[in-house]
């Protein structure tokens, strides 16, 4: 019997690589690796155990400033990369790091068969709400009417919504966070890897350089507890600099009321993540600031559901099981053969 | 055993043809699979070739909807599945109007009568029928009512109408083996195992194999069997195998004899796809098989698997491994070894899904954004595929880096005899990772993923293991360390490193076997499925007396170091090739040698005759 060696105990600083880490100053990626490095430490896995995998981005860059093993692979394909990886060897921790054009233009459709197939990945879109990388077109995330670069004229496809697209394709745990709110990133992050399962995290970033205040209302300190809305599992929907607004169900829509004047806790909409409908998920994710409403952050929906990894190896398991380990010349002298002397 | 009565003759054939032909819904794939097993167990040397329409269901008795098989049996060594037929079953007038012009005048036609009515002869384009019009003269004509006969033969069974004339593939299976002397135990074996769990199906399917037999035996038109020796094959236990079937059995004794586990990325795609399935079957030889999402996936993973540590492969075909392309520059840069798959099939687009075509050497070669070589090996028919897909997994994971494996349509499909190995007499290929470090050690040195041993591959390291944490990726490398590096020089060097590991395999890959003199008036080099053609052709070249010598190429980036040198011995090249002219270009390219082409692009195979005549008019 061989003796565990107990882990050393890791700090942040561990995980970073020797790179020079390159993004704009002032990016909101920044944060979102220091928060990684910090959570890291706390996940209770050495280095070697954990591969950061992404596309092609400013957020893909990444897996080069963690000191774990990592592929920059290319422009949408992370989840289909880490789905070789995972399925191969299901005991490593696999983060997939995307951003909106990576994951839901170009790589829309790895992103809905990996959460489909709820591998355990972890996977991290970074939502900056443009093209970084190529220098400010808009994406897939950007407002109708957005002018940029290659919308002069403004943007005429409606956005998509990364976590309602989540929560579509049937994700086990969705989330999100904002790149300056660190506590509740790291909090996110942690939640993240703690699930079995596809795990799916937006967080808001901000690209400073295209598309600088894109989240200005949900991070600003004087209108965010009034824009966002912290989500806690079996609590009512409350939010407000003096928490004195909540979330109500009016029939199957959902309608801001502010609390007093005859509205109790007991009449709001009370979350709960671990439903297993997706539907409350769903009306969440639909809560907009430009609709008049907060915007939720936190653990939207946690469910238990099988894992593809486990079962693709589960099933090589039972056909052993059934048909005993292959045994190749057997195989080859199946069915009919003859003899030339 | 003779099964000739009295009254019939028995005559000794050394080799014979025989094409099934019918609707596709006539079961003409399984009569012809039939016929292969049962000539192969009597111990013909056999080739044969699936011939299937594209349309899984084409309208009935159509000529869209006709499905052939054909089988070439003999008692000599063949290797190609015949060029014109000796006997030609049509179950209706629209297999008869299609592949009637590969009959051999004098050759034995076999034809469902029954078929052959108003509506079926007007589908097929026929003013009068051929059966009453005297336009079948020069054939042996044998029109057997056998609707009506396969309908009395199961009489009593309770079967349906439908049910009943879905046996007449069995009832012309029979009438062929009685015609061969074939013994009909294979096939009631394979009754048996099929349809064991519907005994009135079985049932009926023995009756109609028989009722066709003794048709044969009983009635007096049809007055001599044919007889076809056992061929001298090398000794050993043999079986009868599909391209295919070869491929991924191959790919299962590679993984074995590399110890990997064996990870298959793929997308559904004709004619590829029954490598999926065929691994699909066996997952307790710890085979993980992915069907993704699209191909670009598939090659995601499969890049996935390997970096996992995985004996990685990708199966495709052409519009598949277009889709792969960007991947597969991944797959070189960040210098991981993988298998990439493609049966080729007609194109461009979607092209002739079911049928064959050598039109894929250049994507294989060149289909990739930036300097992007990768290492090319082509199957030569359907056993081969066994053998040399381990040898490309070899050279990939030796060489770290992906290696292309191109087979094609005719070689998937078709089958021959192959000689059964035995595992413990196959090399074992040896795959060696780094091993971990302790990172806490004093003298931890961080762990560089683009150091190079003498064949200039990087170490395979694999993620788990300690202190060997690094990233690839699809930004260029520094050698050595592995960062990022946008160095001009290091980019130079790191396209030459990479051009440089696929030139080494040269020096690791066998002689080029020349079958015949090494110099001569004309030398035929072919590659892929064209094999059996053009080998036929020269031995008949060789036999009339003429300088002709045969290459086949199975490494095609690189080529053999000797190649150029056997080129020059010959006044003459010949490159047939079943697209415009791939190698040849590449020929032209590397060597500045005038080889010239014989190129079809038509779907089919090149028939031995084709070659021959080429040959004879260049020498
Ligand atoms: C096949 C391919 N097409 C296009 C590109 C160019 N490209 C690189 S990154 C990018 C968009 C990145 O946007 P996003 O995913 O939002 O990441 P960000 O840079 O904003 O973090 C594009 C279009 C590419 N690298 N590969
Ligand atoms: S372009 Fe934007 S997203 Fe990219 S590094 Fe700069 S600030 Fe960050």
């Amino acid at each position: 019997m061989s003796i565990e060696t107990p882990l050393p105990v890791l700090k942040p600083a561990d995980f970073a690589s020797d790179q020079d880490v390159r993004w704009c100053p002032g990016c909101g990626d920044y944060s979102i690796l220091a928060q990684m490095k910090k959570v890291m430490p706390t996940l209770g896995l050495p280095r070697e155990k954990i591969v950061f995998i992404s596309g092609i981005g400013c957020s893909s860059r990444f897996p080069y400033y963690m000191n774990t093993y990592g592929m920059h692979s290319i422009h949408g394909r992370a989840p289909a990369v880490a789905t070789g990886l995972k399925s191969v060897r299901p005991d490593l921790q696999c983060w997939v790091i995307t951003g909106d054009g990576d994951g839901l233009s170009i790589g829309g459709n790895h992103l809905m068969h990996a959460i489909r197939r709820n591998m355990d990945l972890n996977i991290v879109l970074f939502n900056n709400r443009i093209y970084g990388l190529t220098k400010g077109q808009y994406s897939p995330t950007s407002p109708l009417g957005k002018k940029t670069k290659s919308t002069p004229m403004g943007a005429i496809d409606n956005p998509l919504h990364p976590l309602s697209i989540a929560i579509g394709a049937e994700a086990t745990f969705v989330a999100r966070s904002i790149d300056t709110n660190i506590k509740h990133l790291g909090a996110m992050l942690s939640r993240a890897a703690e699930h079995r399962g596809t795990a799916f995290l937006e967080v808001y970033q901000n690209c400073n350089v295209f598309n600088d205040g894109a989240w200005q209302y949900a991070t600003d300190r004087q209108s965010k507890t009034e824009t966002t809305l912290e989500l806690q599992h079996g609590k009512p929907l409350i939010f407000g600099k003096d928490r004195d607004k909540g979330i109500r169900l009016n029939g199957l829509d959902p309608e801001v009321v502010e609390l007093g004047k005859g509205i109790k806790e007991d009449d709001l909409l009370f979350h709960d993540e671990k439903s297993p409908e997706p539907s409350l998920a769903y009306l969440l994710s639909r809560m907009r600031y430009e609709d008049g409403f907060p915007e939720p952050i936190g653990v939207f929906r946690s469910v238990k559901a099988p894992r593809y990894d486990d079962m693709i190896n589960d099933q090589i398991e039972e056909a052993q099981k059934q048909h005993g380990k292959g045994d190749l010349d057997k195989l080859f002298n199946s069915g009919e053969t003859w003899d030339v002397a | 055993m003779s099964t000739a009565t009295p009254e019939k003759q028995l005559a000794n054939v050394e080799e014979a043809t025989v094409r099934f032909c019918g609707d596709s819904g006539d079961g003409m794939q399984l009569a012809g699979t039939q016929f292969t097993n049962t000539s192969a167990l009597a111990g013909n040397d056999v080739a044969t070739f699936p011939d299937f329409p594209a349309e899984i269901r084409a309208p009935r008795g159509t000529k869209a909807g006709v499905s052939g098989f054909q089988i070439h049996f003999s008692s000599n060594e063949i290797y190609t599945p015949g060029d014109t037929v000796d006997s030609l079953v049509a179950m209706n007038p629209a297999a008869l109007a299609t592949n009637l012009q590969d009959l051999r005048d004098g050759g034995i036609l076999l034809v469902n009568k029954d078929a052959f009515d108003k509506k079926g002869l007007e589908q097929a384009g026929y003013e009068t029928n051929p059966l009453e019009d005297g336009s079948l003269e020069k054939y042996k004509l044998h029109s057997v009512e056998m609707t009506k006969l396969v309908r009395l033969a199961v009489e009593g069974l309770g079967l349906s109408q439908k049910e009943a004339d879905r046996c007449r593939n069995f009832f012309a299976m029979g009438l062929v083996f009685w015609l061969y002397d074939r013994s009909l135990d294979p096939t009631l074996r394979f009754i048996e195992t099929k349809f064991g769990k519907k005994p009135e199906i079985a049932q009926a399917n023995t009756a109609a194999l028989k009722a066709g037999f003794n048709y044969g035996e009983t009635v007096e038109a049809i007055n001599t069997q044919y007889h076809v020796d056992p061929a001298v094959l090398p000794p050993g236990k043999y079986r009868n195998i599909m391209g295919n079937t070869a491929l991924a059995w191959g790919l299962l004794a590679a993984a074995q004899l590399s110890e990997k586990r064996l990870f298959l990325g793929a997308y559904p795609i004709t004619p590829a796809s029954d490598i999926l399935h065929e691994l699909s079957k066996h997952k307790h030889y710890d085979v993980l098989t992915f069907q993704a999402e699209d191909e670009i996936a598939a090659v995601t993973s499969t890049i996935g698997a390997s970096f996992a540590g995985a004996m990685a492969v990708t199966a495709s075909s052409g519009p598949g491994i277009a889709l792969k392309g960007e991947a597969l520059g991944l797959a070189v840069i960040t210098e991981l070894p993988m298998v990439i798959i493609n049966v080729q099939r007609g194109g461009p687009s979607t092209g002739l899904p079911t049928k064959t075509e050598q039109s894929d050497l250049w994507q294989a070669m060149y289909g990739r954004n930036g300097e992007c070589p990768m290492c090319v090996i082509a199957a030569s028919g359907p056993a081969d595929c066994f053998y040399a897909v381990q040898e490309a997994w070899r050279i990939s994971s030796k060489y770290m880096m992906p290696v292309f494996f191109l087979t094609d349509g005719y070689i998937a499909n078709g089958s021959e005899p192959w000689r059964i190995p035995k595992m413990a007499d196959l090399p074992k290929i040896e795959i060696k990772h780094p091993e971990s470090r302790d990172s806490a050690a004093d003298d931890f040195e961080q762990f560089q993923p683009y150091t190079r041993d003498d064949l200039l591959a990087r170490p395979w390291a694999i993620p788990g293991t300690p202190g060997l944490e690094h990233r690839l990726g699809g930004l260029e490398k520094a050698d050595g360390t592995g960062n990022v590096s946008y160095d001009p020089a290091n980019h130079q060097h790191m396209t030459d490193v990479r051009q440089k590991k696929v030139d080494l395999v040269a020096d690791d890959i066998p002689e080029q076997k020349v079958f015949g003199e090494k110099e001569g008036d004309l030398l035929v080099l072919s590659w892929g499925g064209t094999y059996g053609s053009c080998t036929t052709a020269v031995r008949h070249a060789q036999k009339a007396g003429k300088k002709v010598s045969h290459c086949h190429l199975r490494y095609i980036n690189p080529f053999p170091k000797d190649l150029e040198g056997i080129l020059r011995g010959f006044k003459q090249v010949l490159i047939p090739e079943l697209n415009m002219g791939q190698l040849r270009s590449i020929i032209r390219d590397r060597y500045l040698i005038d080889a010239k082409g014989l190129n079809k692009v038509q779907g089919k195979p090149f028939s031995v005759a084709e070659i021959s005549e080429k040959i004879n008019e260049m020498v």
